[in-house]
């Protein structure tokens, strides 16, 4: 495996991941039927973890990744690639297996944090905080996070809450916030690329920028192409499982064919 | 499986030796440095990093807080217009037409139940806010990092921030009964802040169980109501009890409870008529302490217990 030996200039590990495991549990969807009755039958049943169905999302992965790398993620929908990345950040629990880093992980997104009901202003502030920036920091940057998102090139659009926006402004509002924030290893799922074209181009500039800041980064990505413009080594995930994991054009190169069948 | 490549271009099909290559993956580890993703900080690391996220944990409850009623026409108002429907219904019910107002001078009647009423829908909606703290927002624990207690800590805070509205209504209701401001009203601080850590303690341990048993939310509403029916919201424990043929220390116990001790605090620090003497168990202020560091403590110490657990689906 590539990963067992020292490729790069630099040596230094950022994340190691050892026969990691990763196990979602689902109540209630033990069976097809969602009735009162066999949700009692299921209760009453003897047995462990009654009507709990466990989603085995990734199975034995490892692999260990350099300062100044920059990881691309592919698999199907599915294969356990945000699950992956989640469970490298730390914010789902191994079911087996660990997870070493260097510093904290972070992923890129800020969705959850936000209020629609809350004016743009605000969730500045509530995101940046939610991140872990102090106030001073989110001062600081306050202007440029929303100059970059553009939200008031239409007119005073930050102080109105933000249900009041287009899907496509609060997605760029999220965004922008969500890119303000320098990170020792940053993870990046690539939902966050929307807005219109224009936007894109800006978010991508800013992608660059935050990975040259960063020691490590990971891309989740179905784009082929954005995937080569920027990753230098591709793990393959298919169904939990470590696939392959090397060079881009290597990696690539397996999985156009296996995606063409 | 896939031949070794450096990436700034270079092919090295044959990477160079390195001291590395014997070493396991924990072993790797230990010498850079790295330390395990997602595993649960000491006691003490938990509340600085806790501490650190102060602001956090404030503009969250202020934005819950401000987002409740911002669909709302009549906005912010139904902040404090909320709470007096509520004293309403329950003078209605309980003032009116079942008589529960036995042994109580008839002009602190309201304020008394007024007061219970906010008092103990403080704890209630703590708990209850507790119990979703982690369940309902696993989007936030599943997508940013931070110490899992900032949510039902900010929960409780919210709470508290809902109880100063209330309080706005509660001092008009008490004026419009003839009790004016006097010094004791400042014990109101200390009893509200004790209760404040006691609710938040409840807050954290009722976060876990959620966390684990989501419909602890379709049972806490019975569990609170009866709890609230039994503590004196709008009765007077003793009063009830007087003319029954109970010992006393059956009354002094269920005055004990954390629920009637802050609400009796909060009536005796606001209403003179509310005296120690008649109305009050011994050691009140001891009980109120001792239940809200006991609550705070445990509530803590137990959350912390689980923090790496928080998450998982």
């Amino acid at each position: 495996m590539a990963d067992d030996k020292i490729t790069d200039k630099a040596h230094v590990p950022t994340v190691i991941a050892d026969e990691l495991h990763i196990v979602y549990r689902v109540n209630g969807a033990k069976t097809g039927k969602g009735s009162a009755t066999s949700a009692l039958s299921r209760i009453l049943k003897r047995g462990e973890e009654r009507g709990v169905r466990k989603v085995h999302a990734v199975k034995g992965v490892s692999f260990t990744s350099y300062r100044g790398e920059a990881i691309g993620l592919i698999g199907s929908n599915g294969s356990g690639k945000s699950t992956l990345l989640r469970a490298i950040a730390g914010l789902l629990p191994a079911e087996k297996g660990k997870v070493y880093t260097d510093g904290q992980p972070s992923l890129l997104g800020v969705n959850a944090a936000l209020m629609n009901d809350l004016t743009g202003e605000r969730n500045v502030i509530l995101g940046g905080l939610a991140m872990g920036m102090s106030r001073e920091q989110i001062r600081a940057r306050y202007q440029d996070i929303v100059d970059f998102s553009g939200i008031n090139e239409k007119g005073d659009f930050i102080t109105l809450p933000m249900r009041t926006y287009s899907s496509g402004m609060a997605a760029r509002l999220r965004f922008s916030i969500a890119a303000a924030k320098d990170h020792d290893v940053l993870m990046i799922d690539e939902a966050l690329a929307t807005g219109d074209r224009k936007f894109q181009k800006r978010s991508e500039a800013r992608i660059r920028e935050l990975r040259k800041e960063a020691g490590t980064v990971f891309l989740v990505s179905h784009n082929n192409k954005s995937i080569r413009d920027t990753c230098d080594r591709v793990l393959w995930l298919e169904r939990g499982e470590l696939r392959m994991d090397g060079p881009t054009e290597e990696v690539l190169k397996e999985y156009e064919k296996f995606t063409a069948k | 499986m896939v031949s070794e490549t450096t990436h700034d271009g270079g092919v090295a099909v044959s990477a160079p030796p390195s001291a590395d290559d014997g070493l396991t993956r924990a072993e790797l580890a230990v010498k850079y440095g790295l330390s395990q993703s997602g595993a649960r900080p000491g006691l003490f690391e938990y509340v600085r990093q806790l501490w650190g996220r102060r602001h956090f944990i404030i503009a969250f409850s202020q934005a819950k807080l401000t987002a409740q009623y911002s669909q709302a026409k009549l906005g912010q108002v139904w902040q404090v217009v909320t709470p007096l429907l509520n004293a309403a219904v329950y003078f209605f019910i309980f003032g009116l037409l079942l008589g529960a107002r036995k042994g109580i001078p008839e002009h602190i009647y309201v304020p008394f139940l007024v007061t219970g009423v906010f008092v103990f829908t403080f704890t209630q909606s703590s708990v209850m806010a507790g119990v979703r703290a982690i369940s309902g927002n696993l989007g936030l624990v599943r997508a940013l990092h931070f110490p899992r207690a900032s949510l039902p800590i900010s929960f409780a805070l919210q709470q508290l921030q809902q109880l100063l509205f209330s309080m706005i209504v509660l001092v008009v209701i008490m004026l419009g009964f003839g009790i004016f401001p006097a010094w004791s009203w400042l014990l109101v601080v200390p009893a509200l802040l004790l209760q404040f850590v006691f609710n938040t303690g409840l807050a954290l341990i009722f976060a876990r169980l959620g966390s684990k048993t989501p419909d602890l939310a379709q049972l806490m509403p019975f569990v609170m109501r009866t709890w609230m029916y039994a503590s004196g919201v709008m009765f007077s424990i003793p009063a009830m009890l007087a003319d029954k043929d109970v010992p006393g220390w059956v009354s002094d116990v269920l005055q004990w409870n954390p629920a009637a001790i802050y609400m009796d605090l909060i009536r005796f620090a606001m209403i003179d008529d509310y005296t120690y003497e008649e109305f009050l168990p011994h050691h009140v202020w001891a009980f109120a302490l001792g239940w809200a560091l006991l609550a705070g403590v445990v509530g803590f110490v137990y959350f912390w217990k689980a923090e790496e657990k928080y998450g998982r689906g």
